[in-house]
């Protein structure tokens, strides 16, 4: 386990000698925002809900702040999205369940399935991955390293192949092996690419050829240390592919990863999972209310 | 989505139209405004403070032009502010040595395997025998990676799969090329954190064992605020010679390149802009400028008035 400190744990020592909360409280509240990636919007939102508590309740000391805050991002948390998922790993209702992986490039797709693939076979699952990355160098050997680690079939077409057909492949030979689950990798992509963004289209409508609906989960994969163009990446991946949740990644760096709080904010899509390492055992499902204590843990 | 920068520094200067010129009391919650768009485009908390507070300073009491929308003038400053914070002369990657030895160092998927293959391939253009050295001996694959980017380009790899130990490798691998010939050696390594102590030691050994005449760092345009941090404990700790920014092809700020810019003093050597080996720029501080600003035609326009 981990211990890093969260990011909200400085609010304590940034009100030291301030009795109540004003003005230069909630300026270096917004700083402590601003700076772990939160993003404008949503800072100035919460920024507000405090001055509204404040107002409201007529006099909120420093002390009292820790737990206000506490409140108000666990609130903002349980606004948009759906609940936690709490039975990712389990059995999937669908058989088998397609999940196809997409994000731009470096971000952590290739990584978060291989630990996927794992927990999924740890709990009993039989797993296939599709090598629908046929573009970037060594692709498919990447993946069919992760397969061989986790002891999975790992289905591809070598490299500089159709990506439609190495995923319409996957799904088949899924469901010829009676497999639980299949999972598939796909180049990654700037969203500024307009014919590389309409190729996932296009995998997934041969996908749907064999199973019209699949695929059950389209998870977009963020770096947790991008800044503010995770918010355009999670906008224009929906337009593309309608992500359905959201993994984030390399969260055991130093970067505050405060884009989950404003991605949460400003999307309906959960985040389903969260990356804090290169090892196997290093995903985690993603649980809210973990998350907030985290960021106030000294 | 976003509204770009100099949009917002407009709008944010609407409220001061007519006023004449810029005061300290008008200015205050503006410089504010444009703060958060620093922020917005991915520039530094400090960095963005230091600049508005410059700023500040230049645009008080400045007579706002009459032609000009005050918001324009100030588009103006923050642009000229900017391209100044990004270093003037551009800055040549430094090749001396028989073998020249390039160490690339950076975060896990910032782009150093592929820009280790286009650097290879800029370099043998100007007619050099080029090495390419495996490092990574953690990432699936990472060996297969730049084999094949260096089949590409036409360049020999050096790995040793079986090796587990980087600064052997490293070592190793100079043997080789003096042994052949060649006359630049470029070092791919594994993508590490800042924080985690053990990598960070290993690329400080490889840096002490085939001691680079040039070590540059690469990173991604579209990180956040901690690009600072990251970039301050590899210059602590390798005190590279130059920034690599990549994945500049897509949308961006690029605030992040100000901020490093800014906290290490180092220039910025090369800007990767696609995955093919041929998407290899020079960097230019004025157009960085534009970019983090998202700016049309504003500057042409103040430049005629
Ligand atoms: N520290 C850390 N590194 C990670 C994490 N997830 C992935 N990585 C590393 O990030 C790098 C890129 O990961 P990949 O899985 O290859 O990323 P990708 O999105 O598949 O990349 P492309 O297919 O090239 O677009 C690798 O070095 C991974 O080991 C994480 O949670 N923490
Ligand atoms: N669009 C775009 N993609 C890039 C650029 N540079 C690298 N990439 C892609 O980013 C991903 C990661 O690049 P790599 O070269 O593998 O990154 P790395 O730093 O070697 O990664 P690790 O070795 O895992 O730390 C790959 O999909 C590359 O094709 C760029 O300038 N533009
Ligand atoms: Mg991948
Ligand atoms: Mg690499």
């Amino acid at each position: 386990e981990k211990t890093k400190e969260g990011f909200l744990s400085k609010i304590g020592r940034a009100v030291v000698g301030k009795s109540k909360v004003d003005e230069d409280v909630l300026d270096e509240l917004e700083e402590i925002l601003l700076t772990s990636d939160v993003g404008v919007p949503t800072t100035l939102k919460i920024i507000q809900r405090i001055e509204e508590r404040v107002e409201r309740d007529k006099y909120v000391n420093t002390e009292e702040l820790d737990q206000v805050l506490r409140e108000e991002i666990a609130a903002l948390l349980e606004e948009n999205s759906s609940s936690d998922v709490e039975h990712a790993f389990a059995e999937p209702k669908q058989k088998p369940y397609v999940i196809m992986v997409v994000g731009v490039n470096g971000v952590g797709k290739t990584t978060t399935i291989g630990k996927l693939a794992s927990q999924f076979h740890q709990n009993g699952l039989k797993v296939v991955l599709g090598a629908a990355d046929t573009f970037r160098a060594a692709a498919v050997d990447q993946l069919k390293l992760w397969g061989e680690r986790v002891g999975i079939p790992v289905i591809d077409h070598g490299m500089n192949t159709d990506p439609a057909s190495v995923a319409f492949d996957a799904v088949k030979q899924a469901v010829d092996m009676n497999a639980d689950v299949v999972i598939i990798d796909t180049a990654g992509r700037l969203h500024t690419k307009v014919n590389l963004m309409t190729e996932l289209s296009k995998i997934k409508k041969v996908i749907q050829k064999f199973i019209p609906e699949a695929p059950h989960e389209v998870l977009l994969v963020l770096d947790g240390s991008t800044g503010q163009n995770a918010f355009i990446q999670a906008q224009e991946f929906t337009k593309a592919t309608e992500v359905t949740a959201l993994a984030i990644t390399k969260l055991d760096g130093t970067a505050k990863g405060g884009v989950v709080i404003g991605i949460s904010d400003q999307f309906k899509i959960p985040v389903k999972y969260i990356g804090v390492g290169e090892k196997v055992s290093d995903l985690q499902l993603f649980n809210k209310k973990t998350y907030v204590e985290s960021l106030f843990k000294k | 989505m976003f509204e770009s920068l100099s949009t917002k520094l407009t709008s944010a200067m609407r409220t001061l139209k007519g006023k004449g010129s810029i005061t300290d009391v008008n200015v205050a919650s503006t410089i504010k405004e444009i703060r958060r768009a620093l922020m917005d485009a991915d520039v530094n908390y400090k960095v963005a403070k230091e600049i508005t507070d410059n700023i500040k300073d230049q645009a008080l009491g400045q007579k706002i032009l009459i032609a000009v929308e005050p918001g324009q003038l100030l588009v103006k400053i923050v642009h000229e502010e900017l391209t100044k914070l990004m270093g003037g002369e551009k800055q040549e990657i430094n090749l001396k040595g028989d073998p020249a030895i390039v160490l690339i160092a950076g975060l896990q998927g910032s782009g150093k395997t592929t820009f280790s293959g286009k650097l290879a391939q800029h370099i043998k253009k100007s007619g050099r025998q080029v090495l390419l050295v495996a490092c990574d001996i953690y990432r699936p694959a990472a060996i297969d990676q730049l084999k094949v980017l260096g089949e590409q380009v036409g360049v020999e790899v050096y790995a040793e799969p079986e090796n587990k130990n980087a600064v052997s490798i490293a070592s190793n691998a100079l043997e080789y090329a003096k042994k052949m010939g060649k006359k630049v050696v470029i070092v791919d390594t594994a993508g590490r954190l800042a924080v985690d102590e053990a990598m960070m030691a290993e690329i400080e050994e490889v840096k002490k064992a085939i001691r680079p005449t040039e070590t540059l760092f690469v990173v991604d345009s579209m990180t956040g605020q901690d690009a600072v941090n990251t970039a301050k404990t590899f210059n602590d700790r390798l005190n590279f010679d130059g920034v690599v920014l990549t994945k500049l092809d897509g949308d961006s700020r690029g605030g992040a390149a100000l901020s490093i810019r800014q906290v290490v003093e180092k220039p910025i050597k090369f800007i990767s802009t696609g995955e093919k080996m041929e998407a290899l720029d020079q960097f230019y501080p004025d157009r960085m400028a534009n970019r983090i600003l998202g700016m049309g035609d504003v500057l042409s326009l103040v430049e005629r008035a």
